[in-house]
């Protein structure tokens, strides 16, 4: 196990890649921390699985797009974990409309969630990273951050701002040893796209080169690699899990 | 505690000079100090104050930061 000893705070851990990750680092020995908002049940079924694996979980009701609640959660985390090694900025939602029929609502909540909810996080964890002079920061954000996407004027902006953000944070944090990488998912088979439209699904499977989706299974691996020593070298790049959309 | 002497200390330690050379209008930036340091040095004083110190806002000198610090305890 490449991550015993450790302590990873996954936000939107609850169902889908945050599930994913949350497990899988779980089971590379990381005790999990999971702040998420919506359905219960799901995130009492992760729990359950990270229990069995004889982790420490803690798991707390957050909308990280809310800066004071964000803190504050995440000074519980660290009291109750003893810190956080590992940040997995995976929470995000969708609003696609074309911008025509975008609401300013629609453009407001997606970039909060998707993208000022990283600041918020980053910003509760950054000094307890220093003073461990230590730390992983692994952003989700998309191909639609990097190619663009018709219909998700606000998701695209936001992920774009994600691997700015990410970009940023590593080049401030390089030199106290904390690394912040982003991983962008192409297509990838979870309950946000099942809610997708039939149509929009077809027409993103069409331009996948490998010819089929990925599962979230395959971003969790490249997270758990990522928060390990494997990757101490790695800082500032943006990994595209995506059956090769955006190459 | 001497907030001013405990910060001249720990600058010290920091910068390899010695502290009586430091005023409080020297600045950081003049001692090759950036913000992130400048962050490190009041984690220090945390410990020994048993107080949360938020930096908020750049501090360009000594005696800056030693008002901050007094100001919150």
């Amino acid at each position: 196990m490449t991550l015993e000893g450790k302590v990873a705070l996954v936000t939107g851990g609850s169902q889908g890649i945050g599930a994913a990750i949350a497990r899988k680092l779980a089971s590379e020995g990381a005790d999990i921390a999971i702040l998420y908002v919506g359905n219960p049940v799901p995130a009492e079924e992760t729990v359950a699985a990270i229990e069995a694996m004889g982790r420490r979980v803690f798991c707390q009701v957050c909308d990280v797009s809310d800066f004071d609640a964000t803190q504050a959660a995440v000074k519980e985390v660290i009291a109750q974990l003893g810190g956080v090694d590992i940040l997995v900025n995976n929470a995000a939602i969708t609003r696609d409309k074309v911008l025509l029929a975008m609401s300013e609502a629609d453009w407001d909540s997606v970039l909060d969630i998707n993208l000022k909810s990283m600041f918020n996080t980053i910003k509760a964890c950054y000094r307890n990273f220093m003073k461990k002079k230590a730390g992983r920061i692994i952003n989700i954000t998309s191909v639609a951050g990097i190619m663009g996407n018709a219909g998700q004027a606000n998701y695209a902006s936001s992920k774009a701002g994600v691997i700015g953000l990410t970009k940023t944070v590593a080049r401030e944090l390089a030199s106290r040893h904390i690394n912040c990488n982003a991983i962008a998912p192409g297509a990838i088979r979870t309950p946000m796209t099942d809610s997708m439209d039939p149509k929009d699904l077809q027409a993103i499977l069409d331009t996948i080169p490998l010819g089929f989706m990925g599962e979230a299974e395959d971003i969790a691996e490249m997270a758990a690699f990522l928060a390990s020593d494997k990757a101490k070298y790695i800082t500032g790049e943006v990994i595209r899990i995506d059956g090769g959309i955006a190459m | 505690m001497d907030i001013y002497a405990k910060l001249t200390e720990i600058l010290a330690d920091h910068t390899g000079r010695d502290a009586g050379e430091f005023t409080r209008d020297t600045t950081f930036e003049s001692l090759g100090i950036d913000s992130l340091e400048t962050v490190e040095m009041v984690m220090e004083l945390e410990d020994d104050l048993d107080v949360e110190l938020e930096l908020e806002e750049k501090m360009n000198t000594i005696g800056e930061l030693v008002d901050f610090i007094e100001s919150k305890l």
